[in-house]
């Protein structure tokens, strides 16, 4: 048990502070001061323009190798860039699908060239990746895909649809998970692509979500050809047919804490300790204190997480339940919030707006009742 | 940073995990039920005692082990997990730093008014007023009460004759109370593995409608929404007792935190562990009640999550600037 940071994790903590502060104040004032919200057209374009700058400095994937962009930060040093970054203010990474989603399973299954053409890129937020993987009718039951690959001369013809893509209208490019032997089921025979958005054949329409945003889009397969060298390196990660487990190395990110470190929570129950503080109800500031626990124990635990993964672990199916506390954990916060504001609630706001966000988390990265499941079998060991 | 026990601490809380699977039986907390007061087996007591458990907190020159919290806590995380009735967090964590080795059995009320195993105890350490003091069990009067855990073994104490005071010093008042709700917390974690655990067992054996009945999603969920509570209150209890040890300054929120989050923890546990149980857990048959009772117990003790909550929320109010 050692819970101090090393000098050298202290300097690159100060580092990331100053550069932070500095720039997070500068790209507001860069627009107006009123930045919109990175799931609408015009604030999309206002975060890209942060991306742009994050990448210039060489902050957007601070733990990636130095040749892809970034700092060969060690786990811990994303860390405390991660809690320095949510600190300052800084906003919600329009590219996170990218960086935290598709590229931890470019670096275990995809090839030198690939990693070469697609890593920089995504890191620069000049490809945009968003993820297709749910359909219509292939939600939870994700191995129910029937959006199809047919191998062709030269390529592949994609046909199906796609939906709920997160901020689908505004990338450039999709990973997505496609049934390339017609006669497989369930989890065999499906093929990881990766897919530029402007092949013919492909068409993205963007639709409002709960809170309005056109965070949305569904994207739909027409006879689309996708050339073999359509995207730097291939457009098959992992093998075809092999999908299944590109996919699965994926969830695991998305349900880890590669998507959702514990710093937005820390900050923003601190933020609400601070307003229950001023507005001195008791209740309300004991269920503040009692969500900041709950944050800060998201911390620790994160810690303890990171300890065995330093020392070389795989991560396994205990993601299923941080995925399970921080997404609940986040609506606690929210509604919390909303409690606080009272009848200001129903105003449209900054809060109102991550209520209703927050309110997806038990739903995306497969829902909380899947979580429950995969660790009730998993790491409790319960019979199937 | 490395947020885990090193090899040293796993493996000493490794053998006392051991000793305590043979020593530490049901069947000894079914005896801790029965035993009149004054007379509860002192066999796993002693074989903690030899092991140096009951000194881990004393200095070497002490003729102690001269080790810390972040030791002991792993220790008390066994004890809870056999819901051992011996008075371990008063004698190893809170006595033994202020009276030394060798000190025998020592019960407390510094975690409240009912005091665990006073009649049983070869001394009494009590917080009297502004200070610390001890005394000898004769020198006080006690009335047994009728506690819903039977191993609890609790009385309330009359006034002492001459106690012997040891501080009057709020800064180690302070510390002797942080000690005790840290380990209970630790002594919670334990209690709600338990019982975890003899669920998991109980629902993957137990069939109805053919099939065991940890096959059912509700079951699963019930049992999933216990683990998840466990796995975020168990790094709470470990940084605090890195805090503890390392004397922070956030010292009393941490602890605070621990104690609120295991007790919460350890009861959710319990109603999850005493439904998918049924009708067997609702029976003094079934060995679930034996930790179920101390749960409720131990969650109340050494402040509850009220009392808890109350003390991070002052120190975090304390710390932060205007929203």
């Amino acid at each position: 048990m050692d819970l101090t940071w090393s000098a050298s994790e202290e300097a690159f903590r100060a580092d990331a502070h100053r550069w932070l502060h500095t720039n997070v104040a500068q790209w507001r004032t860069d627009h107006g001061g009123e930045v919109a919200s990175g799931d609408t057209r015009e604030g999309f374009a206002q975060h890209l323009d942060w991306e742009r700058r994050l990448f210039h400095d060489r902050w957007a994937v601070v733990s990636w190798p130095a040749d892809h962009g970034g700092r060969g930060a060690t786990l811990w040093e994303w860390l405390i860039f991660e809690e320095e970054y949510y600190r300052a203010g800084a906003p919600p990474r329009v590219t996170q699908n990218g960086i935290f989603l598709l590229a931890p399973s470019l670096f275990e299954f995809g090839t030198p060239a690939q990693q070469e053409g697609i890593l920089r890129p995504m890191a620069a937020a000049e490809d945009l990746w968003c993820q297709g993987w749910s359909e219509p009718n292939a939600g939870s039951d994700l191995a129910s895909v029937t959006s199809k690959a047919r191998r062709v001369p030269g390529g592949w013809i994609l046909d199906g649809q796609k939906t709920w893509t997160t901020r689908g209208a505004f990338c450039t490019h999709l990973f997505g998970l496609f049934r390339s032997d017609p006669d497989s089921a369930r989890h065999r025979g499906l093929t990881y692509f990766l897919i530029p958005l402007d092949t013919p054949g492909v068409t993205v329409r963007g639709f409002g979500r709960l809170d309005g945003d056109e965070g949305f889009a569904e994207v739909f397969f027409d006879n689309a050809f996708l050339a073999d060298d359509a995207v730097a390196g291939g457009v098959v990660l992992g093998e075809p047919e092999g999908g299944w487990a590109v996919a699965m190395a994926t969830a695991g990110s998305e349900r880890g804490l590669t998507l959702r470190s514990p710093g937005r929570f820390v900050v923003t129950a601190e933020r609400l300790v601070a307003l229950a503080r001023d507005r001195g109800d008791p209740t309300l500031r004991r269920r503040a204190a009692t969500a900041w626990m709950h944050a800060e124990a998201y911390q620790q635990q994160t810690l303890a997480t990171v300890t065995t993964l330093a020392a070389g672990m795989k991560p396994g199916a205990e993601a299923s339940l941080a995925k399970l506390w921080w997404s609940e954990l986040d609506i606690e916060l929210h509604q919390l919030a909303l409690d606080l504001l009272g009848p200001d609630a129903e105003l449209e706001g900054p809060w109102s707006k991550a209520w209703q966000f927050s309110l997806s988390g038990p739903i995306y990265a497969g829902t909380n009742e899947i979580q429950r499941n995969i660790a009730a079998e998993r790491v409790l060991g319960l019979p199937r | 940073m490395r947020f885990s026990w090193s090899q040293d601490q796993q493996a000493f809380s490794d053998a006392v995990r051991e000793l305590l699977a043979k020593e530490g039986t049901p069947l000894v907390v079914r005896a801790a039920w029965d035993a009149p007061p004054g007379h509860l087996d002192r066999g796993v007591w002693d074989s903690l005692d030899a092991m140096g458990v009951l000194a881990v907190l004393v200095p070497e020159a002490a003729g102690g082990l001269g080790l810390d919290e972040t030791f002991l806590v792993p220790i008390l995380e066994e004890a809870g997990r056999v819901a051992l009735p011996h008075p371990i967090v008063e004698t190893a964590m809170v006595a033994a730093p202020l009276l030394g080795a060798g000190i025998g059995m020592i019960a407390s009320d510094l975690g409240g008014p009912l005091v665990p195993c006073a009649a049983d105890a070869d001394r009494i350490l009590l917080h009297q007023g502004d200070t610390l003091a001890v005394t000898d069990g004769d020198a006080v009067e006690l009335t047994a009460a009728t506690t819903v855990d039977g191993a609890r073994r609790a009385a309330t104490l009359s006034t002492p004759r001459h106690p012997e005071v040891l501080t009057d010093d709020p800064a180690v008042i302070a510390l002797a109370l942080d000690r005790g709700a840290l380990g209970t917390a630790a002594m919670l974690v334990g209690l709600g593995q338990a019982m975890l655990d003899l669920t998991v067992d109980y629902v993957s054996q137990r069939q109805q409608f053919g099939v065991p009945i940890g096959s059912f999603q509700a079951v699963k969920h019930h049992l999933t929404n216990a683990a998840l509570a466990l796995e975020f209150a168990r790094p709470a209890v470990a940084r605090a007792a890195w805090s503890v040890a390392q004397s922070t300054p956030t010292r009393a929120r941490d602890v605070s935190m621990a104690k609120a989050m295991a007790s919460d923890a350890a009861e959710l546990v319990g109603r999850q562990a005493l439904q998918c149980h049924g009708a067997i857990g609702y029976t003094v048959e079934a060995d679930l009640h034996l930790y179920l009772k101390r749960t409720w117990a131990l969650a109340r003790a050494w402040g509850d999550t009220a009392h808890h909550t109350d003390r991070v929320t002052h120190a975090l109010e304390a710390d932060l600037p205007s929203a």
